[in-house]
């Protein structure tokens, strides 16, 4: 088999292309650049979202509780993540945290990543036996209450109660983001791409066929789910990094609504597509649109009506409502970018047209 | 044919359903390199019997051996112990149970009687999926692909058999998108990829026409010479049943009728009463 086809190297060739002008953006951008926030969040919720599409779109396990595995990943990232001598002024009301060791960044995210895998496997046990919108219902459960319980006095001195944890690791550079994501990605990319990516998504398009071809589906659900559930805490590892304060109240349902609507809007079971979506939803929302908040807002001289607090969720929601109309099955469909093709289509039409010309002459 | 291999043993298989009797006391046995057919009027409980069988069911009561290891047993429990209207009660005890993936992986491959193929996959891609099962790569391995020769084989191996079931040169199209005859026979290339040793086939001819039909009935006969195995299959089309099976069980209202060579069973009385009936031309 070989692994640099043109395809692949035209790809990597764009990877390295983005690369380059992402060490530009951190080298050159002012500090004030919406670019830093903005970038980390997309590269946040790329991860999440990708990690989502593994699950949603490769095995067809229709799942909502991404909010709740990354809230698990977030709080054990920056529990274990907190300098030891500020220990005690975070968790003031307790005392102390009952850790009192700091752990480097790489080793947090993957313990981050093995919680949320732990109790991905335990609530796999029995969830995973329902199919489609009943999974989805007991897994939303268990995100909501996974919130309720890490804000209990009694885990204060591990969750610090319903107080914020902050001062714990959270490195600035984009650069950072984009290596954990990349790394996490890439790593989901070559499972799908493997003898068990076929399996899940052989899951996804036949179950009973997939089972009659040997293919053990309680297993193979649970593989898929935790694998999904280690890089959805690494997602809420970098979450807490992005926001560097970490509270129960951020992980609602509502965030895993975007984090589907993402997935969604890219193309269910196109990983690209939502790399793609992950960039527009969150740069649009978070920078692109926010003058429609401003009531000061001028175009030309003259003052907009309707801009306002709030404007923004409309024009967004409607800009939702086209690209799902227009693009039924999302931006990629279940397609994955293809620089190479894309060049040999352009190269192809041209052919074409010279063909058609030499013809009628 | 007595010092022959049984591959399959069905022993006093009977499947109720609530009140219904859907399979009565079945009992049949499928030899090595043997090709057998299950036939029977719509509703006789020959897809009951197939689904019993591979595992899609439990049997309510009797054993099935595969290649002489018993592979399933079961007796009536619960509420239907006071129902059980079949026979033998109480001669089976133990409870075995597999499900479909454990017996493909034992060597049982079934097709389905409305074409099952992964949609979204190529002709190539559906086959290969099925040679997942005979992995021996861990998840880890595979997810960093560092089982590159175990890949290569696999993918080697799926070429080589989409050239012997001559459907090489489609192999890049979507499964979806061939013509059905070719569906069905990718079908069946899928279920050899995964190494039976019995392929069960789920009226393979259903739909086709009698071109197709005629092509099918030569490519089952070339599949059991190039592959060396045993087949059982549920069938409607007579001329194809006639044409290629060694012997043939014929079941009507759940029940075995008759059994025999083709030429037996078109001579049979009660089979004809049943089942063929008079045809115009006699």
């Amino acid at each position: 088999m070989k692994i640099l086809t043109k395809k692949s190297m035209c790809n990597l060739a764009l990877v390295i292309v983005l690369l380059i002008v992402l060490v530009c953006i951190e080298l050159f951008a002012p500090a004030t650049s919406m670019w830093f926030s903005v970038l980390r969040k997309v590269f946040t919720f790329s991860l999440a979202a990708v990690s989502m599409n593994l699950l949603n779109g490769f095995t067809g396990l229709f799942s909502l509780g991404q909010a709740g595995f990354m809230l698990l990943g977030a709080y054990t990232y920056a529990v274990l993540t907190i300098p030891t001598d500020l220990r005690h002024t975070v968790f003031r009301n307790y005392g102390d945290s009952i850790f009192n060791f700091q752990l480097p960044l790489v080793i947090a995210l993957i313990c981050a990543g093995i919680v949320a895998a732990f109790f991905a496997y335990l609530i796999g046990l029995p969830v995973l036996r329902l199919k489609s919108d009943y999974l989805a219902i007991a897994t939303l459960g268990f995100a909501e209450i996974a919130r309720g319980l890490v804000q209990l006095q009694q885990f204060g001195p591990v969750t610090n109660g319903p107080d914020p944890i902050n001062n714990f690791t959270a490195p600035k550079n984009i650069l950072v983001y984009a290596a954990i994501a990349g790394v996490c990605i890439l790593i989901i990319i070559m499972l799908i791409d493997s003898t068990y990516g076929r399996a899940f998504k052989a899951i996804r398009d036949d179950e009973i066929a997939a089972e009659a071809m040997g293919i053990n589906l309680a297993h193979h659900k649970r593989l898929s789910f935790v694998t999904s559930s280690f890089f959805c805490g690494i997602a809420g590892a970098m979450l807490a990094m992005c926001n560097t304060s970490v509270s129960s109240v951020s992980f609602t349902s509502s965030m895993t609504y975007q984090i589907l609507l993402v997935v969604v809007i890219g193309g269910i079971g196109s990983v690209s597509g939502s790399l793609i979506a992950a960039f527009i939803y969150y740069a649009s929302s978070e920078w692109w649109l926010k003058f429609l908040d401003l009531e000061t807002f001028t175009a030309a001289g003259t003052k907009i009506p309707l801009l306002g607090p709030g404007f923004r969720m409309v024009v967004f929601s409607v800009l939702i409502m086209i690209i799902v109309l227009f693009f039924r099955s999302g931006i990629m469909g279940t397609r994955e970018i293809d620089v190479y093709g894309f060049f040999c289509k352009l190269a192809g039409k041209g052919k074409a047209k010279k063909a058609q010309e030499g013809g009628a002459n | 044919m007595e010092d022959k291999r049984s591959v399959l043993r069905v022993e006093n298989v009977t499947m109720q359903f609530g009140g219904v009797v859907a399979v009565d006391n079945l009992s049949m046995e499928v030899f090595e390199h043997e090709i057998v057919a299950l036939i029977g009027p719509n509703g006789a409980g020959k897809t009951t019997a197939f689904n019993a069988i591979t595992g899609v069911y439990e049997p309510t009561n009797g054993a099935i051996y595969f290649n002489d290891n018993l592979v399933i047993e079961n007796h009536p429990q619960g509420k239907m112990k006071k129902n059980y209207a079949g026979r033998n009660m109480g001669k089976y005890e133990k409870i075995i149970v597999k499900t479909p993936d454990q017996l493909t992986r034992l060597g049982m491959a079934r097709t389905f009687q409305n074409i099952r193929l992964w949609k979204t996959m190529t002709v190539f891609e559906n086959v290969l999926t099925a040679k997942h099962l005979r992995r021996t790569s861990n998840y880890f391995t595979a997810m960093f692909h560092l089982n590159a020769r175990e890949e290569e084989k696999m993918r080697q191996d799926t070429l080589d058999l989409l050239k012997l079931v001559e459907l090489d040169d489609v192999k890049d199209e979507l499964a979806t998108s061939l013509p059905y005859g070719k569906q069905r026979k990718l079908e069946i290339a899928r279920a050899l990829a995964t190494n039976p040793s019995l392929l069960l086939l789920d009226e393979p001819a259903a739909g086709m026409n009698p071109q197709e039909t005629v092509e099918l009935a030569q490519f089952i006969h070339d599949v059991r010479e190039k592959f060396n195995i045993t087949i059982l299959l549920i069938e409607h089309h007579m001329n194809l049943v006639m044409d290629i099976s060694d012997r043939i069980y014929v079941i009507d209202f759940g029940k075995e009728i008759a059994e025999g060579t083709p030429a037996e069973i078109q001579s049979n009385q009660k089979v004809i009463d049943a089942y063929l009936g008079v045809s115009e031309d006699e």
